[in-house]
């Protein structure tokens, strides 16, 4: 059985079923992530993708901990997603190839393993996922 | 306030250098610059030090003389050389000395930075998951800034060719090969949709400037060169920079724009007035949003400016005459005051291959985490 770790506690609910990022709110101010002693604001699971790059070397370790080298090392994407009402969040995307990405493009929360450690441990973090349709 | 002027530079060049140490770089380039301005380092009445690796940066004295003079060190990232002439200039202005040194040195590993999210107050996941790099924050930017103001990629391509161009033309670049604008839109992309020979890399170097109050500035040198505007602005809420988990939805200018607003009514000049410019080129798209930016263009206007050679050395508005970041390399102690070196050998017209016809206002521009951008602006 495949065991898993959370990269960080209190990034997002987790497990859930439609888990959520946590944010954090004062004054009508939202922080991402959560900033101590502020009221804490699950944030929406879907937006739209407002800017994008992708990642084609391997970030240099520490402070990178994928169980990867150079070699096998497998680029991704990452962006902002506009939540609306909400904030623009920055996360590594699902989908790596830029000619698949669009600004403006309908995006979903998802929980995903980053990496694999040598004992078979999935260490999961936050990314977004192009969605089906086009409502919000 | 006390007129300042600029009345030496020195320049140890940018590039790999083995084994020798940062402090001896920087050494190599205040001699350079007091040799310049006809001084000796025992007229220096204050100094301001700049470095990323080296962690007290005013144990230059012990290679300079120790003359007991207060020297300060000084950083704000890409922005450092910047600050480093602000200050020197401000200790000038205010009377605090009346002949003041900005010296910036550096020496990286290869590669992208690498640090500890935590020394920029994020946390750990953020590094682990390979999220905190600087390079993807350039890619992001352009990314968006082609697709909302319908620039192509060619475009890109033509500000890295002209910088490697200007660079073979610089007798102390890093890079001085030039290349195609086809061969630098093939070669491997590194953050969609900027490719290998769009970034510039971390590198190893220093440069140094002399400062004097005006008057005397007129005794000691033929041709001085006058500190016309020198400002600093870190972020505002809402502006889209480096190293942000989140944003909010409603958007701030750049700290580009605010420190060249202010540089423009300090100088009492505006874009228009200014005949050379070195603008913040960590990569081609940096130096693309940096032209309007900065004020010289409307957002969109580069596809047709960079169409038409207009920042080319025989252009309207020449920028990065030395080749920028692109070709000499940033240690990023260090960058800014090259541009000032440069732009300090364009105003007198010492440039050789690469000098511009006849400029009188120089315009130099930085950059960089977490939000950080300085503004000078030169003139006879």
């Amino acid at each position: 059985m495949t065991t898993s770790v959370v990269v960080a506690q209190g990034l997002f609910t987790w497990p859930a079923e439609e888990p959520r990022l946590i944010a954090s709110e004062r004054d009508g101010v939202l922080s991402f992530p959560a900033r101590a002693g502020e009221k804490q604001h699950l944030l929406g699971r879907t937006g739209r993708l407002w800017a994008f790059t992708t990642q084609r070397f391997r970030p240099p370790s520490p402070p990178y901990d994928g169980n990867d080298t150079d070699e096998t090392f497998r680029p991704y994407a990452i962006g902002y997603v506009e939540l609306p009402g909400e904030l623009l969040v920055q996360a590594r995307l699902t989908e790596a190839d830029p000619a698949k990405l669009c600004i403006g493009q309908r995006m979903e929360l998802r929980i995903v393993p980053y990496t694999v450690r040598d004992d078979g441990t999935e260490v999961l973090t936050y990314a977004f996922a192009p969605a089906e349709g086009d409502q919000l | 306030m006390t007129e300042v002027a600029i009345i030496g530079v020195g320049l140890h060049p940018f590039g790999r250098h083995g084994a020798k140490p940062a402090l001896e770089m920087g050494t190599e380039a205040a001699r350079a610059a007091l040799a310049d301005a006809g001084i000796e380092w025992s007229r220096v009445r204050t100094a301001f030090v700049g470095s990323h690796e080296v962690s007290n940066p005013d144990a230059i004295v012990g290679w300079l003389g120790l003359t007991g003079i207060p020297v300060r060190g000084a950083f704000n990232g890409c922005a450092t050389g910047g600050t480093l002439l602000q200050l020197a200039a401000a200790s000038v202005a205010h009377g605090e000395a009346d002949v003041a040194m900005a010296i910036g040195m550096d020496k990286h590993p290869r590669g992208a930075f690498a640090a500890d999210p935590s020394v920029a107050g994020l946390p750990a996941w953020y590094g682990q998951t390979g999220m905190f790099l600087t390079t993807h924050f350039f890619g992001t930017k352009i990314n968006r800034y082609l697709a909302e103001h319908e620039i192509s990629l060619e475009s890109l391509g033509r500000i890295a060719a002209k910088n490697l161009g200007n660079g073979s033309l610089t007798p102390h670049a890093w890079r001085r090969k030039t290349r195609s604008v086809r061969e630098i839109l093939d070669s491997e992309v590194v953050n969609h949709p900027l490719t290998r020979y769009m970034y510039c890399g971390p590198n190893e170097g220093a440069a140094a400037v002399v400062v004097c109050r005006a008057d005397l500035a007129r005794e000691l040198c033929a041709a001085p060169v006058y500190v016309r505007a020198s400002e600093l602005r870190s972020r505002r809420y809402g502006a889209f920079e480096l190293q942000s988990p989140s944003l909010p939805l409603t958007p701030a200018p750049s700290p580009t724009v605010d420190a060249s607003v202010a540089a423009y009514e300090a100088a009492g000049l505006g874009p228009e007035d200014v005949h050379v410019a070195q603008l913040q080129d960590t990569d081609a798209g940096s130096e693309l949003i940096h032209m309007a930016e900065n004020g010289f263009c409307a957002d969109g206007e580069q596809e047709k400016w960079l169409a038409d050679g207009m920042t080319e050395l025989g252009g309207r508005l020449p920028v990065n005459t030395d080749g920028g970041l692109i070709a000499n390399g940033e240690p990023i102690g260090a960058s800014g005051l090259r541009q000032i070196y440069e732009l300090v050998l364009q105003l007198r017209g010492h440039a050789g291959e690469r000098q511009v016809s006849n400029p009188r206002v120089g315009y130099a521009h930085l950059y960089g985490a977490p939000g950080a951008s300085a503004v000078t602006i030169l003139s006879r």
